[in-house]
């Protein structure tokens, strides 16, 4: 299949040099931030939480950087163009979750923390098992996030610059994991953040200027823009309404609202997430920044809707046309053409190519993010803390974080290469649903629920965890779900004879969220333990008054 | 790690602070503002979902030309988002800020005595 001849976009040379040149731009931008960064990291609180030194508005424009990924920015917009209103609901549950991260967790979790989700957990627990458990679901969410990027990263960079081959895709996955391994090792936090600023402003410019060109078409009247979506897709009203996409039967709507949890509840346990709360000086400017984030996701979301909608309204999304077959990913990327003035103007050139560097910045911010997460975690928490416990200079752990990276970002290359040939969208679903039900439960007993202990936690976490990972093992995203109509499998394994799912929904929230909550209960009155509690008077103070919190 | 009577004299701060009538009062209104919202947004956005599943036609009522329910409901969820995200922070300067910049001070003298 010869994608080049389905989309002329990035792939025609005169387009591909704009692109490829605005691509380097990126990197070049990224590279100097990076060295500049390496020139201020001195310390681990440089290292790991860039010193703690930004503001509430820099970490918010860094928050919205690291959490609005590709999937965001391309999936999103790419589902209203295919599937209409069903598209949006992602978007809704991604924001409202930013309301549990301000209100339970964000000031407790600065107040109380230190460099990892971990530190917050063991406060007053015992440090060898509770970090054990933290590191491992935070390890394990935040690679089940990077192979879906690296994938993603993969497709859509070789759909912009017109790389078709597997080989080609290969190398695109290669360079990506080697830049962020040098985000990473480099410029640690400090760096990170800097990136994940500037691919939000980058991001934010970006969709302001395509929703305003979008709306400029539509007379900025919204009925006329649903209603040319609804007409020129042929699906009518019912492109408008819910059902195109989730619940179609019972199950898909049992399926629908376990997603929805998964996605309202995950987020504030998502561990990159939770880390980025250690940048800031005080609990207030954490505040500062959920607020701002709140602002610039919601924001965003509401502009995907334009984008969606426009991209269904003006360009072809029929069964066979390239948006179709690239998933959606493609529709911002092609609306922006359209928008600009139509293949092959001067306008439509640049701003694709414009678009097409945005998602690029977007892949990069966000891989980086995740990188650093598992590389801390490993450091601080298992060699640091576990394996030597507590033997190591602060500078040999900042190495250890170092060749971490390394480490993570080799197996992430080389877990993504052969999975390429997998449907793992399912990923960022999963990691959602392990947050959800390892992380959050965990997070708030230790916060809120005096009694909770270290087996409490121990079992909250791997409960949880596994939990999600095996019921979404033996689900139909796994194995056995076959398209009704094409006959083609939609499943990981594409192989449509191998079908070992019992599992009957995508999602396994529903059940693993509340057994995450459970195992925590159980383990916690199943032991003999009161220590933690002795010392619960002195986490409370710490999280609601920020008194000895680290400067 | 720290030696023992400097973490004593930690403990002893934080135990100080916990004790203060202005902790109980500063854990009242965060409790009391957090908890009820909380729930609130949480049933709020579950309504939404419930009713993406099984309230349809409701959804797919017309409102303003093409504008239906559905999609007046989801940017309600955006609007109620903000306003909470918003009455949040004016709760937490008013309320608790003070409060706890006046413990975090007690902690300090607590440590030093």
């Amino acid at each position: 299949m010869n994608v080049s001849l389905m989309i002329p976009l990035a792939a025609e040379p005169g387009n591909r040099n704009v692109t490829v040149a605005l691509f380097l731009a990126v990197v070049a931008v990224t590279l100097y931030i990076t060295y500049w960064a390496s020139r201020h990291t001195k310390s681990a609180s440089d290292y790991y939480a860039g010193g703690r030194t930004f503001s509430g508005a820099q970490n918010g424009l860094a928050v919205a950087g690291d959490y609005m990924s590709a999937a965001s920015f391309l999936g999103i917009s790419g589902q209203i163009a295919l599937y209409g209103y069903d598209g949006f609901l992602y978007s809704i549950g991604f924001l409202v979750a930013w309301l549990v991260a301000l209100l339970l967790i964000a000031e407790l979790m600065r107040n109380s923390g230190r460099y990892t989700m971990a530190d917050q957990l063991a406060y007053r627990m015992r440090q060898k098992p509770v970090r054990t458990a933290a590191a491992t679901s935070t390890i394990v969410v935040s690679i089940f996030y990077l192979l879906a990027q690296m994938v993603g990263a993969g497709t859509i960079v070789g759909l912009l610059l017109g790389i078709t081959s597997t080989s080609g895709k290969a190398v695109v996955i290669a360079i990506v994991g080697v830049l962020m391994v040098f985000y990473v090792t480099v410029g640690g936090m400090k760096g990170t953040t800097w990136v994940q600023i500037v691919k939000a402003v980058l991001l934010m410019s970006g969709t302001v200027l395509i929703t305003f060109l979008v709306a400029l078409k539509f007379d900025f009247n919204i009925s006329k823009l649903l209603g040319a979506a609804a007409d020129h897709t042929g699906k009518g009203e019912a492109f408008l309404q819910p059902g195109l996409l989730y619940g179609k039967d019972l199950t898909g709507q049992i399926d629908f609202l376990s997603l929805a949890l998964a996605l309202v509840l995950g987020t504030a346990g998502l561990p990159h997430i939770l880390i980025r709360f250690y940048t800031v000086p005080n609990a207030k400017a954490a505040r500062r920044s959920v607020q701002w984030a709140i602002g610039l996701i919601g924001t965003f979301y509401l502009m995907t809707l334009a984008l969606g909608f426009g991209a269904a309204a003006l360009l072809d999304t029929g069964k066979d046309s390239a948006i179709a077959k690239s998933k959606g990913n493609i529709a911002s990327i092609a609306l922006s053409e359209n928008v600009g003035g139509g293949p092959g103007s001067f306008g439509g050139t640049l701003l694709l190519a414009l678009i097409a560097a945005v998602a690029f910045a977007t892949i990069l911010a966000v891989v980086a993010g995740l990188t650093l997460t598992s590389a801390s975690s490993f450091a601080h928490d298992l060699y640091s803390n576990v394996f030597v416990r507590g033997k190591v200079s602060e500078k040999q752990e900042i190495r250890v974080a170092r060749y971490a990276a390394g480490g993570i970002g080799a197996i992430a290359i080389a877990l993504a290469i052969p999975a390429q040939k997998l449907n793992i969208a399912f990923l960022v679903a999963l990691a959602f649903a392990v947050a959800a039900s390892a992380n959050l439960p965990a997070l708030l007993f230790n916060l809120f629920w005096p009694r909770f202990n270290t087996r409490g936690a121990t079992w909250s976490i791997y409960g949880g965890l596994l939990t999600a990972v095996v019921l979404v093992f033996f689900s139909p995203v796994v194995s056995g779900k076959v398209d009704p109509k094409t006959g083609a499998s939609l499943s990981m394994f594409t192989d449509t004879g191998i079908d070992f799912h019992w599992f009957p929904l995508d999602n396994p929230g529903i059940i693993s969220i509340p057994a995450g909550f459970l195992f925590g209960i159980i383990g916690t009155l199943l032991s003999k333990d009161r220590s933690s509690e002795a010392r619960y008077g002195e986490l409370e103070v710490r999280a609601l008054t920020g008194a000895g919190a680290e400067q | 790690m720290q030696d023992d009577a400097l973490s004593e004299r930690n403990r002893r701060a934080y135990e100080a602070v916990h004790e203060a009538d202005d902790f109980a009062l500063l854990k009242k209104r965060y409790k009391n503002f957090a908890l009820p919202w909380t729930i609130a947004f949480m049933a709020w956005y579950l309504l939404y979902v419930v009713c993406n599943n099984w309230a349809r036609d409701f959804m797919s009522t017309k409102l303003v030309g093409h504008v239906n329910v559905a999609l007046v409901f989801g940017l309600l969820q955006f609007v109620s988002t903000f306003v909470i995200a918003w009455l949040y922070g004016r709760h937490a300067n008013r309320q608790l800020d003070p409060l706890a910049d006046g413990l975090n001070a007690k902690y300090k003298r607590e440590r030093r005595r």
